[in-house]
């Protein structure tokens, strides 16, 4: 047997999931004695080149109740031709397209190497993807230049024939027609008046018979494409398109002093979710909201459109003094749960120096988009938002949008055990099954989530009980087993299922917990338990989630995730704590790692680039430091690199090398932008530059202005900061730790 | 009618009472005859006194008959005048026939030419009724006399006789043609005929009418030959009626009484008549029935016949006349002559007999008189005496009624009804010369003879007018004429016996056409200088420049009274409404300048401190000129130092003539800042189209025609300089149930549509490039013109929205912070779920009941709350409707009728043939001029202030008319009340101050003054009224009541209050006749038949056909009207154009509203101020038919054409000049229907033909002035 690593490792590449243990203790008791829960991060769509998709469907459990699928783990009868289910023990026959099997004649499924296997099954015709853009008319002309050239420029990525609608905003909401000829026609709403689905419907005249089908059926797409006008397929509308998005002007009505533009945010976004739900219910679209301010007026406004009121901070927030928050958020929440049911998902790109309200819009990406579809910038016009938006587009090496909709994720779990909940971008779907727990951790309550929108990257951090009891003893050797199914639409319109079996060993804790202590997943470990904090900090309120989390965090000793912005909100915007958690929940292991602990590489003359450890002591004056925290890529420039730059030493051609080291950093950031989604923030900077504080804020404060001179050596940058570094805070651990109050 | 006068008269002359007592036995007949009708008959017979007859005669009702046929009626008419009136009798009451005889008898008398003649006279003047007065006691006494009177008549007669004749036959023919023709054969002819045989002797009158009539035929060659002669002929014809009459007369009388005479008897007579006078059918067109019947032979008749078969006609009538009157006249004149003048007081204007008298007082010379006259020119002749009595009595006023309408008769009369008594001769001798030649000829004579004739009628004329106390004087001589008049009476007694016909003779009431034309003699030749205070203007049918000199044009400003009371007392006792029509910016011919503008600089319009009126003539400089006084409010208040000018001797500041406001009554001040909304200065305003583009709208081809005019129409924006392009911008949009904006500005390559659903809510989804100036976005409005009616070809949307589309126009409008109009072209009721959701409530049950004001109310208070709001933004709403079913106009009407706008409607409107109306009109609309934003104030001196408005605006306030749009169209009616006494020095005072936006997004003031007189006199008050305006008040007050009473409270209300008036001017200055006279004041002599008018319009005497939509239309409509308009739309102009002069610009005289004016061989075309139709008879001469239509022949004229032909011949060219000049008059354009002789639309046409009865049991005007005189007689007693 390998190590656990290289065990992780190829579970890992092979089925896309961590677990947090890889030997599971056998009993309830024991597994909560453990602290960290019995469970795994998922990512369903792993990309993975070798594996090739069958063309049929997937044979089902027989059990009502259980309908598991098919796999490695089944004990199978060649002879009978029969198969027993590992979760139910039920005992099925093979369908008669599999007549033939047999020991050396063995359908993928049933062999070792396709625990995940993905079908390509034939449900229903196939419907072609949507994107509706929904954009923000009050911006400066400026970024409302680069947001339609962008928009014109996206058009040429999109599949041709997938179907693309517009609706802008302001003060009033406009709903493109995209089918006529001639004059350019629109639909326009006020923003501030509420309107029920059926409304919106009936307005747009899309009720009447003929033009939709009956509510909650999807019409056929060609019948659909002919009928919806404001949706058209892109190949069709091409032209159209680009000249009324050229044709696109800023917001006409006057906007007097002191006054923020009226931003009809929250009824656009209705009308939109409206809009896909009267044509295209339970069809894989994307709303993708282009925002340059925050709602200011109708339902769903986070802030007046008086300027001498400033949108809500953190302050306000904990003193209840934010107005609109708590209206605002239901309201998006329960937009975001209507187009979840529907499938569709809602990005959000919200570009503005302030704030634009994305902490009470976060659940539209969060329940139905993944990941990064929330982008904050400061302008339209920046390579980040450009670039961003450009690779939401992008494909992969077959060709294909890294994109999927509709996903429906269900659990199947070995009786010894049960899901708790997921958390994620995901909604649950209510299905009560025998194998849902009654203790939920995250999104429970369900084994079946819906994921509107998943990404390769997209991953779920998945909780499960361990029911069995302590005088019920499984059987040496015993394994428990979790089937992931996963049902979506991939972006070539094929329906697809991915199917992962997964089981791992019964381990008894009081004999075997070196074993299982060895089986500690310590990464997958740290990223579940913090998106178990991020979740609580984001849904449950007051001191004792703090409190709570505080007591675990220690425990787990994660210093930086503790001073990390998914928890701490201090010098962070609501809405940048927003986007901060939003994708921390969406992203896979590694990505999660950076967040949690940003990775920090020195370049020097003596030697090859280096990791260094995340601290103030690391800032030299003749090193380079290149930072990636996931959300920002900083280069910082030492005092006495910095000092030779200016002095231009790089332009002559003795100090060569000088050159290259200044460039090496450079281009390792350039990769690491080239494959991030979204695309960080770049920030080359220098010591003493303003923006190194994107640097000292991360790194640990070993030396801060109370123990500068204590250390007695100028080494390293001191941080202004009364934050509690490494040092005290393991001391302090370690104090915690033998106290028996732990 | 007449029955008092005699009474009084009686009183005097034992033969009189005798008569009565005849009288009162008709009366009493009548009455237990025919129940309620009978009252109208009565009225009639009022003259005659129903009351006393009521009591004792029923056992006698052949001597009642006689009576009533003494009355007067009979002598002339009683041949041709009883069939007429007794077929319609017949044929609407069966109660009537039974009284027929005896109702017959006196219609007949009413009918016949004395009647005529006599109710001519006296109607025209007060004493229409004396007439028939004198006629009845005559009737008594007429042997005698009657020979005299005979010859005497004989010539009047023929003069009087013919026109009654053809009234006669007219009538008759109007009431044959409806009934008649078989009641007259079977019943009524058959009484007609025993009437007449039964007392044949006496019938030798009317035998000798009737003879008349047919000796016509019979001794074709007299009459025909002369109508000079006409006297002669009657003369003659005289002496041969009676001998043929007797035996003649039966059928003779037969033929009168029915049109068919001419048939039976006729055809030996009424043939030769005709063929004499091939034109008789043009004159008898009501006769035309019988001629139908008689047919074959009246044809043949030319126009000449016409002419003859009137002499005919006439003849037979002055036979009676001359038969019986003579007689009585003579004998009773003695006595009568008193009592005609009492009645006549204006009687002495009795002038109807005044051609009577005129000759008659030249009486006995009368005779003599005639015959010269006549003989110069028979009708003429006749004319000529009145004329020149008339002349001078019109002027006069008072009596202007006898004298006054006689002359009127003789002049227009001449040719027309006022001939009626004589004119009937006149016209007919008239058209046998040429009718209007006739006329022309007539009236050099008249001035001709007049002139001598005026002396005496001058001498009238102070009778007249006032004075019935110098009447009186006067009318000694007139007795003199009386006793012809008498003797007529008399003779129709003798006739009565026979068949007395009732009724009146329509001749012989006042004719409005007389009216007309006298003013167009009298007033249309030289300027009306606004100079002198409390001056009657000309009427509005008169052609007349005016000379601003200090008051406002009459085109600006009309009063009800150029004289006001002094007293409050003295207005409620008179009941004349005190009301103003306004009409601030009313366009003015070309040959007059509009208002100047006055600019007073920085610190604007100079006003008094206290009152706030605007400097103007009335303002008084004292001190040197350092101060003024308000002649409102008398506050003295410094003259600022940049307008200090130095007085000069009289008081009058030196640069008084360089000053506008210090010299004219109208005028214009810049305004400065202070007068502007929020005190900014305006925007231009802007026009915002909104066309239904739902199925309806899209199939009816409206939105492809409307959509195609406004590419060319947009040029022509209102602007103040024609040079420069106009400041208003446009915006469009179109909807069905949801709203469609569009952006069309400039820089856009297309338009761009922006559909707003949400109607719950209306909001303007753009802001920029809504509304955009035509010049810079000509393309891109092209572009959208094209489109729009192809995006909704397809379209199946059927329901639409209507509030939400007023609330879009509105909101677009306030965003662009600007005043503007909306044009809305709507096609529906508008069901569709949206605020001012209406529901279909058409429910024709609730006519008639008092929930019938509920129809005219608005359904929901949406509407008027949304025309609140519009009006603070200065937002005008017109509407145009295309409607195929129920709109609730009444509903819709709402906004455009407080807005300031104007509600078109085109029921079932058709691309191609309705087109040209709606272009027209959308054309005028969009192109007239008018202010944006206005409020207008009417400030009066102390002593009498503005108490009520009406008109299509909103009033926040008391005082303040506020007006979104105020066009050149529109007018506001305002009434006073008095709140303290006048004076006569300084009269009253007025100032209507109208403070509006320009096209130009100028802000102005535009000011009228108007100075009327007070008097303590009620006659002064009476004697400067102008009718015309009065109807204009009531129409709108009584328009305004069936909002919140039950319609038939109105009508009594009005009917009332008219009863009072008339009842005043009776008690309070014309004391000295009797209670049975029925006297109208001069001024006012057609107030009964306009209230008429008005009272059987189709607001207030609904019929059967007519729509709530479109009766709640023409309420709105009406509510806006100026006098001119109004006066067509109820009393429609209707002119003979068989009979256009194609050489001069003279349009032929207008005819009567009355379907036995018409001639079966005329075309006519009638004018409503709405409608124009082209009435062409069946008998229509084949060149005449292809000279307008170019068809050859009455079967082959296309009934759907909407317009003429266009022919290359003078006639036609004339034709159509005249009908685009009546187009150009009007505000609206005016659709051409062609109506021919007994199709289906001619039914359309006769709703028009107001004097007549109506479908839907509105009164006839004869039946109306008889109800009237009944109430009068009320309140007297």
């Amino acid at each position: 047997m390998t190590t656990y690593q290289e065990f992780i490792q190829q579970n890992e590449d092979r089925d896309g999931v961590r677990c947090s243990w890889n030997l599971w203790p056998s009993s309830r008791l024991e597994a909560t004695r453990l602290v960290v829960p019995v469970s795994c991060l998922f990512t369903p769509l792993k990309e993975r080149p070798d594996l090739p998709p069958v063309h049929y469907e997937p044979v089902l459990c027989s059990r009502a109740n259980c309908k598991a699928v098919l796999n490695p783990l089944c004990q199978v009868d060649f002879r009978a031709k029969i198969w027993a289910c590992n979760f139910c023990f039920q005992r099925n026959p093979f369908p008669p397209s599999y007549a033939g099997i047999s020991e050396v004649n063995q359908p993928a499924e049933l062999m070792p190497q396709f625990s995940t296997i993905e079908y390509i099954v034939q449900r229903g015709p196939p419907t072609p993807l949507i994107f509706l853009y929904v954009v923000d008319t009050c911006l400066e002309e400026e970024d409302l230049q680069a947001l339609r050239e962008s928009l014109q420029m996206s058009l040429s990525l999109l599949p041709p024939n997938a179907l693309v609608g517009l609706i802008t905003f302001g003060r009033m909401i406009q709903v493109h027609e995209l089918s006529c000829e001639g004059i350019a026609k629109s639909y326009v709403f006020r923003g501030t008046k509420e309107l029920t689905p059926k409304q919106i419907q009936e307005m747009l005249g899309l009720m009447k018979p003929g033009v939709s089908g009956p509510h909650g059926q999807p019409l056929a797409p060609h019948d659909a494409a002919a009928s919806c006008r404001f949706l058209q397929p892109v190949q069709k509308v091409d032209m159209n398109l680009t000249d009324l998005l050229g044709e696109l002007q800023r917001d006409p009505w006057p906007v007097p002093q002191g006054k923020r533009p009226l931003r009809s945010t929250g009824i656009a976004l209705s009308i939109a979710v409206g809009l896909l739900e009267g044509t295209f219910p339970n069809t894989g679209a994307r709303v993708m909201l282009f925002t340059g301010g925050p709602p200011t007026q109708g339902p769903g406004m986070v802030v007046g459109d008086e300027l001498k009121t400033p949108i809500r901070s953190w302050h306000d927030i904990q003193k209840d003094n934010a107005r609109h928050l708590k209206k605002a958020t239901k309201y998006y929440e329960a937009l975001a749960n209507r187009a979840a049911v529907n499938g569709h998902s809602i990005d959000i790109y919200a570009c503005a120096l302030d704030q634009t309200g994305l902490l009470e819009m976060k659940c539209l990406s969060n329940l139905t988009g993944y990941v990064g579809h929330i982008v904050m910038g400061d302008s339209f016009n920046t390579s980040l938002f450009k670039q961003t938006f450009q690779r939401v587009f992008s494909k992969d090496y077959n060709g294909e949008f890294r994109m999927a909709f509709g996903g429906i994720l269900e659990i199947k779990t070995s009786r010894e055990l049960k899901v708790s909940g997921a958390i994620g971008p995901c909604v649950s779907l209510n299905s009560k099954g025998s194998c849902v727990s009654e203790n939920e951790l995250g999104v429970g309550g369900t084994c079946q989530w819906k994921i509107c929108s998943l990404s390769p990257s997209t991953t779920l951090a998945l909780y499960f009980e361990v029911v069995n009891q302590h005088n019920a003893p499984i059987p040496q050797g015993g394994r428990g087993a979790i089937q992931f199914v996963t049902q979506y639409q991939h972006s070539n319109m094929q329906k697809r299922i991915r199917v992962t079996t997964i089981a791992r060993n019964w381990a008894d804790a009081q004999s075997q917990i070196q074993h299982i202590e060895a089986s500690f997943d310590q990464e997958a470990a740290a990223v579940l338990m913090a998106r178990l904090g991020v979740f609580r900090a984001e849904s449950e309120e007051g001191p004792d989630v703090l409190r709570w989390l505080d007591r675990q965090l220690i425990r787990l000793f994660m210093f930086h995730l503790r001073r990390s912005p998914f928890l701490q909100v201090f010098n962070n915007s609501p809405d940048e704590s927003s986007y901060y958690r939003h994708h921390f929940v969406c992203q896979d292991l590694t990505q999660s790692l950076i967040m949690i602990q940003p990775i920090l590489y020195s370049y020097s003359f003596y030697g090859p680039p280096e990791p260094v450890l995340l601290d103030s002591s690391s800032i030299l004056p003749d090193r380079i430091l290149l930072m990636d925290t996931f959300f920002q890529l900083v280069i910082y420039h030492g005092e006495t690199i910095s000092q030779w730059r200016k002095a231009r030493y790089q332009d002559m051609a003795e100090y060569e090398n000088f050159k290259q080291l200044l460039q090496a950093p450079l281009d390792d950031a350039q990769e690491i932008l080239q494959t991030r989604f979204p695309m960080p923030r770049y920030i080359d900077t220098e010591h003493g530059g303003s923006q190194a504080r994107f640097l000292l804020s991360k790194v640990n404060p070993s030396q801060t202005h109370n123990n500068l001179y204590a250390w007695g050596q100028e080494s390293g940058a001191p941080i202004l900061t009364d934050d509690v570094s490494l040092q005290v805070f393991m001391d302090h651990l370690k104090k915690l730790a033998v106290s028996s109050s732990a | 009618m007449i029955c008092d006068e005699w009474r009084s008269r009686g009183g005097r002359d034992y033969r009189q009472v005798a008569v009565t007592s005849f009288l009162a036995d008709d009366v009493c007949v009548h009455l237990s005859v025919k129940g309620c009708q009978p009252r109208f008959r009565d009225e009639l017979k009022m003259n005659v006194n129903q009351q006393p007859h009521m009591a004792s005669p029923y056992g006698q009702p052949q001597s009642g008959y006689q009576g009533y046929q003494q009355t007067g009626y009979g002598n002339q008419h009683v041949p041709g005048g009883y069939p007429t009136p007794y077929a319609p009798y017949n044929g609407p009451a069966s109660t009537y026939q039974p009284g027929p005889p005896q109702g017959y008898s006196p219609y007949a008398s009413f009918s016949s030419k004395a009647l005529a003649t006599n109710l001519v006279s006296d109607l025209s003047s007060p004493s229409p009724l004396d007439l028939g007065m004198r006629g009845p006691p005559t009737s008594g006494p007429p042997p005698v006399s009657g020979t005299q009177a005979y010859s005497q008549f004989g010539q009047g007669d023929t003069q009087n006789g013919p026109p009654p004749m053809a009234a006669l036959q007219q009538r008759p023919s109007v009431s044959q043609q409806y009934t008649h023709g078989t009641m007259q054969l079977s019943g009524p002819q058959s009484s007609f005929n025993q009437p007449f045989g039964a007392p044949p002797t006496s019938m030798q009158q009317m035998t000798n009418q009737m003879s008349g009539m047919q000796i016509g035929s019979t001794v074709p060659s007299p009459a025909g030959p002369g109508y000079a002669p006409p006297t002669v002929s009657q003369a003659s014809a005289s002496a041969a009626y009676t001998p043929s009459a007797p035996s003649s007369f039966a059928p003779s009388s037969a033929v009168h009484s029915q049109p068919l005479p001419p048939d039976s008897v006729a055809q030996t007579a009424p043939q030769p008549f005709y063929g004499a006078p091939p034109t008789p059918p043009q004159p008898f067109p009501g006769a035309a029935p019988p001629f139908s019947a008689a047919g074959p032979a009246q044809p043949p008749a030319p126009p000449l016949g016409s002419q003859q078969s009137f002499s005919q006609a006439h003849p037979p009538s002055q036979p009676q006349f001359t038969s019986a009157p003579p007689p009585v006249s003579t004998a009773s004149y003695g006595g009568p002559p008193p009592t005609t003048q009492a009645s006549h007081p204006r009687a002495p204007p009795l002038t109807s007999q005044p051609s009577t008298f005129s000759g008659g007082p030249p009486p006995t010379s009368s005779p003599s008189q005639y015959p010269q006259p006549m003989p110069q020119q028979p009708p003429v002749s006749q004319p000529n005496p009145f004329h020149s009595g008339p002349p001078q009595p019109t002027t006069a006023a008072g009596f202007p009624p006898q004298g006054g309408p006689p002359l009127r008769v003789p002049h227009p009369g001449v040719q027309g009804p006022p001939m009626t008594s004589q004119g009937p001769p006149t016209s007919q001798t008239n058209h046998v010369a040429p009718p209007q030649p006739g006329m022309l000829p007539g009236p050099p004579p008249v001035n001709m003879a007049g002139p001598p004739a005026q002396p005496s009628m001058q001498g009238y004329p102070p009778q007249q007018n006032g004075a019935f106390g110098q009447v009186r004087g006067p009318q000694p001589g007139y007795v003199g004429q009386y006793p012809g008049q008498q003797s007529y009476v008399a003779q129709p007694p003798a006739q009565a016996p026979a068949p007395a016909p009732k009724r009146l003779d329509p001749d012989s009431i006042p004719s409005p056409i007389q009216v007309i034309e006298d003013d167009k003699l009298n007033k249309g030749n030289e300027p009306f200088v606004t100079g002198v205070r409390g001056q009657v203007p000309p009427l509005v049918t008169t052609k007349f420049q005016v000379k601003d000199q200090g008051n406002a044009s009459p085109r600006f400003i009309r009063c009800t009274a150029y004289n006001m009371p002094c007293t409050s007392d003295m207005a409620k006792q008179s009941q004349v409404p005190l009301a103003a029509v306004i009409k601030p910016l009313a366009t003015l011919p070309l040959d007059e300048n509009g208002p100047y503008i006055v600019d007073h600089g920085e610190s604007g319009p100079i006003r008094c401190n206290r009152c706030k009126a605007y400097m103007c003539p009335y303002m008084q400089f004292i001190e040197g000129g350092r101060r003024f006084q308000c002649g409102f409010c008398s506050c003295v208040t410094e003259v600022p130092p940049h307008y200090f000018q130095h007085l000069d001797h009289t008081g009058k500041r030196v640069d008084c003539y360089d000053r506008p406001e210090l010299s004219m009554g109208s005028y214009e001040f810049l305004a400065t800042v202070d007068y502007c909304k929020n005190n900014k200065i305006p925007q231009p305003p802007a026009f915002i189209f909104l066309i239904d583009v739902s199925y309806n709208a899209v199939k009816n081809g409206m939105v492809a025609i409307v959509c195609q005019e406004l590419k060319t129409l947009l040029d022509y924006l209102p602007r103040e300089n024609p040079n420069v392009a106009s400041n208003i911008r446009v915006g469009f949009v179109t909807y069905n149930k949801v709203l469609h904006f569009y952006n069309v500005k400039a820089s856009l390559a297309q338009p761009q549509m922006m559909v707003v659903s949400d109607v719950a809510d209306m909001f303007v989804p753009l802001l920029d490039g809504f509304l955009v100036n035509v010049a810079e976005s000509r393309v891109v409005i092209e572009s959208l013109l094209d489109q729009i009616p192809d995006m909704f070809a397809d379209t199946r949307e059927t329901e639409t929205v209507f509030g939400p589309v007023i609330q879009a126009g509105l909101e677009a409008l306030k965003a662009a912070d600007c005043a503007g109009k909306l044009f809305v072209f709507h096609s529906s009721l508008p069901i569709a779920e949206a605020p001012g959701k209406l529901k279909n409530r058409e429910d024709k049950k609730l006519v008639g009941t008092d929930k019938e004001k509920s129809l005219f109310q608005a359904q929901v208070s949406f509407y008027s709350n949304l025309a609140k709001e519009c009006v603070a933004q200065g937002c005008c709403v017109d509407l145009f409707l295309f409607p195929n079913q129920y709109v609730d106009v009444a509903t819709l009407g709402v906004v455009p009728t407080s807005t300031g706008g104007s509600i078109y409607k085109y029921t079932y409107f058709q691309g191609q043939a309705d087109q040209e109306r709606f272009l027209n009109d959308l054309r005028k609309d969009v192109q007239k001029q008018m202010g944006f934003d206005a409020v207008m104030r009417v400030r009066t001196s102390t002593g009498i202030r503005p108490t009520d408005f009406f008109g299509s605006f909103y009033m926040s306030n008391t005082t303040d008319v506020e007006l979104a749009g105020l066009d050149c169209d529109k007018t506001v009616t305002v009434e006073f009340k008095h709140d303290d006494k006048l004076s006569e020095e300084t009269g009253a005072l007025m100032q209507c101050a109208v403070l509006y936006t320009s096209c130009s997004g100028q802000r102005r003031l535009r000011v009228h003054n108007m100075a009327v007189n007070c008097c303590t006199q009620l006659a002064d008050l009476y004697r400067n009224c102008e009718t015309d305006t009065i109807i204009n008040y009531f129409a709108k007050y009584a328009y305004r009541g069936v909002l919140n009473n039950p319609t038939k409270n109105v009508r009594d209300s009005l009917i009332n209050q008219c009863a009072q008036i008339l009842a005043c001017y009776r008690k309070n200055c014309a004391s000295p006749s009797s209670a049975g006279q029925l006297i109208l004041p001069e001024c006012m002599k057609l107030l009964p038949v306009y209230l008429n008018c008005v009272l059987k319009s189709d607001i207030l005497h609904p019929g059967a056909d007519i729509s709530l939509d479109d009766r709640a239309y023409l309420r709105q409509l009406v509510s806006a009207m100026d006098v001119a308009e109004s006066h067509a739309f109820f009393y429609p102009r209707l002119l003979p154009v068989h009979k256009l002069n194609v050489e001069g610009n003279a349009l032929p005289v207008a005819v009567r509203d009355s379907e036995e004016r018409l001639s079966k061989g005329g075309v006519y075309l009638l004018e409503t101020g709405l409608n124009l139709f082209l009435w062409v008879g069946a008998n229509a001469q084949q060149e005449l038919l292809q000279n307008i239509f170019g068809a050859p022949a009455f079967s082959q004229i296309d009934p759907n054409m909407t317009s003429l032909p266009i022919l290359d011949n003078p006639y036609s060219k004339r034709l159509r000049e005249i009908i685009e000049s009546f187009r150009a008059q009007r505000s609206r354009y005016m659709k051409l229907m062609v109506v021919k002789q007994e199709d289906k639309l001619e039914l359309i046409f006769k709703h028009f033909l107001v004097e007549d009865k109506n479908n839907s049991g509105g009164a006839s005007y004869v039946d109306f002035l008889c109800h009237m005189h009944k109430e009068i007689r009320q309140l007297l007693s």
